[in-house]
């Protein structure tokens, strides 16, 4: 796949000059293909970010600039949209980001212990009835939502649970996330059975294997589920919509959208800002996460 | 392997576990598996079971569910909205993953070539993929498609003039096959992936043999990621028909202008949610499922005629 970009190899004397010309001009040609496919490469870059960073430049305008300016430039930064919109809504919005992050945090340490106790039994364990329940789990991770969702409101708005934000959480305890539980499996399957048998020989039982062995080995399978989770968790809106109506449990997709309710669109300032404050932890989720991220997108064929 | 080829391999190892083998990890297993399995049993089997029954009554929460036979059923022949939900939903099925595909592809080839600065340009297509299902994003979307958004600007600097791109219903649904297209990151990084396995010997000895960089490309890169092709393919179809958020929050819930941004799953929300219409629909959610399933199958029906498997 490299090879056209190698330069030819000097042979002093052995060549023509005819020759030697035309290495020459093919590997001017390679730089010249280089160069271009870079200028492409930054094209589409800038593209493709321009309207995040757009968004971000408008967040620091006076509200009447945002529609006259295209540009990324800045005469002064103007902070009032951030301070505007933090105080929009009926709450601070200091107010959605906790709520947010519990509701994050709950589903990763639920998606954590939970998914990592069922993909040690499928990794590792010879149980009956495995390939079926191995099949149901695969499939399990293709199913829509949607087909759950009315009964589970149902149940939920019963058990008097919603507005609270055990609907959300109580899935993950139960490893519903099952593509996580798939990853796992596939990143236990990677480690040597020599080392689980040498426990065992030690007179470790499973929980000890599980937790003292392969769970310290498992740690970048666990960084990818924590951060997997936290970005979908963070913007999902279908369910946290469907379980949380009251202001004060809002999260913070709910409280973008309350945006649009309340201003009815038009107030794009203090939206945008709070917009990008959204956006701010996955980006910084995504920075420190990234090789994780990558790894286990690639090692797993992604969701 | 991938969770498709896991199934496939299933698939294609019939026979049982003999009734004589020992289990000699059952009790572990089942402790292990206990949250899993509470799990699948009242968070997706019994409301999976709750919702098919649903689908066969009329039922508002506030009453029992009554018992109404095929009627839900029947009642979407003559839905106008469903037909316009399944027309916008297939219209962007169709049309947003292939592109996106062909644009995730293309730019793992490219990034493949020992680019400098491959990590940079990663991460950077990578990620709007990981943004792009969130609210804000949406909401972005409308501004920059709208009658003074950020594209008009642009189109106005080349003297085009402009009006809003989300209030026209004949061009709101390509704004969102748009956004759907600019997620292509997440197909890419997978390509890139599945591009390094492929071993340079196979590259070079065909370029010894005089094949060009396109003859290259057909005959040897693209057969041999065609399993990869296929398993993203089926991953994001049964994504992009489960899409909301976007649709919900640039049309304002509604779906409009016109019902051109009816997205199935809206519908859906809209029919169960907002008209408290649950068993309807129940119905609807399960005609999801089936149309899901149905492109799922064909497509692996259709898949041993093209997907070639190097095992």
């Amino acid at each position: 796949m490299t090879t056209e970009l190698r330069t030819p190899p000097r042979v002093s004397g052995g060549l023509s000059r005819r020759a030697d010309r035309a290495l020459r001009r093919a590997s001017g040609a390679a730089r010249g293909r280089r160069l271009l496919r870079h200028v492409l490469l930054i094209l589409a870059a800038v593209v493709m970010l321009y309207p995040v960073l757009w968004m971000v430049a408008a967040s620091l305008r006076p509200t009447d600039e945002i529609f006259r300016d295209p540009s990324l430039m800045l005469d002064d930064v103007d902070l009032s949209n951030y301070s505007d919109g933090w105080s929009a809504l009926s709450h601070p919005f200091g107010v959605y980001l906790l709520n947010s992050m519990i509701v994050v945090i709950g589903s990763i340490l639920g998606n954590l212990v939970s998914c990592s106790l069922a993909a040690y039994a499928f990794a590792r364990l010879d149980f009956r009835g495995k390939r079926v329940w191995f099949a149901i789990m695969l499939v399990s991770i293709m199913l829509p939502v949607h087909v759950v969702i009315v009964p589970q409101y149902f149940i939920y708005s019963e058990l008097h649970w919603v507005n609270t934000f055990i609907p959300l959480i109580l899935p993950k305890l139960l490893a519903t996330d099952a593509f996580f539980i798939f990853l796992m499996v596939q990143f236990i399957r990677g480690i040597p059975r020599q080392l689980d048998e040498a426990a065992r020989i030690d007179g470790c039982g499973h929980l000890r294997i599980f937790a003292q062995v392969l769970l310290p080995l498992m740690v970048p399978a666990l960084a990818t589920t924590a951060i997997f989770t936290f970005i979908w968790v963070w913007s999902d809106f279908f369910t946290q919509l469907i379980f949380l109506t009251k202001p004060e449990k809002y999260t913070v997709p709910l409280a973008i959208r309350a945006f649009m309710d309340v201003s009815s669109g038009t107030n794009w300032g203090p939206m945008f800002a709070m917009s990008v404050v959204s956006l701010v932890p996955v980006f910084l989720v995504f920075l420190i996460g990234q090789r994780f991220l990558v790894r286990g997108i690639a090692t797993t064929g992604g969701k | 392997m991938s969770a498709i080829g896991e199934l496939r391999a299933l698939s294609r190892r019939s026979g049982r576990d003999g009734p004589r083998v020992r289990h000699r990890d059952n009790r572990a297993a089942y402790l292990f598996l206990l949250p899993w399995f509470a799990g699948l049993l009242f968070v997706t089997a019994v409301p999976m079971l709750a919702s098919l029954y649903f689908s066969f009554t009329k039922f508002n929460l506030l009453q029992p569910p009554r018992f109404i036979g095929l009627d839900n059923f029947t009642r979407m022949f003559h839905d106008e909205r469903l037909w316009a939900a399944l027309r916008v939903t297939f219209t962007y099925v169709l049309v947003s993953v292939p592109l996106q595909l062909i644009l995730a592809l293309l730019l793992a080839v490219v990034l493949n070539e020992g680019v400098r600065g491959l990590a940079i340009y990663r991460s950077v297509f990578y990620l709007p993929s990981l943004i792009g299902g969130s609210a804000a994003i949406a909401i972005l979307w409308k501004q920059i498609f709208g009658a003074e958004g950020l594209v008009n600007h642009v189109l106005a600097f080349f003297g085009v003039p402009g009006e809003s791109w989300v209030a026209n219903p004949s061009t709101a649904l390509s704004t969102l096959i748009t956004l759907g297209v600019w997620t292509f990151g997440a197909p890419m990084v997978i390509f890139l992936a599945a591009l390094r396995q492929i071993p340079a010997e196979y590259l070079e000895a065909a370029e010894m043999d005089g094949a060009g960089r396109v003859r290259r490309f057909w005959s040897i890169v693209v057969p041999l990621l065609t399993p990869i092709i296929f398993f993203n393919l089926v991953l994001q179809i049964i994504g992009a028909f489960q899409s909301f958020t976007q649709a919900y929050i640039v049309s304002g819930g509604t779906g409009g202008p016109a019902d051109s941004t009816l997205f199935y799953t809206l519908y859906l929300y809209t029919s169960g949610f907002a008209n408290l219409d649950m068993g309807y629909a129940s119905a609807l959610a399960w005609l999801l499922v089936v149309i899901i399933g149905a492109f799922t199958a064909v497509n692996f029906w259709a898949s041993k005629s093209w997907v070639f498997y190097d095992d």
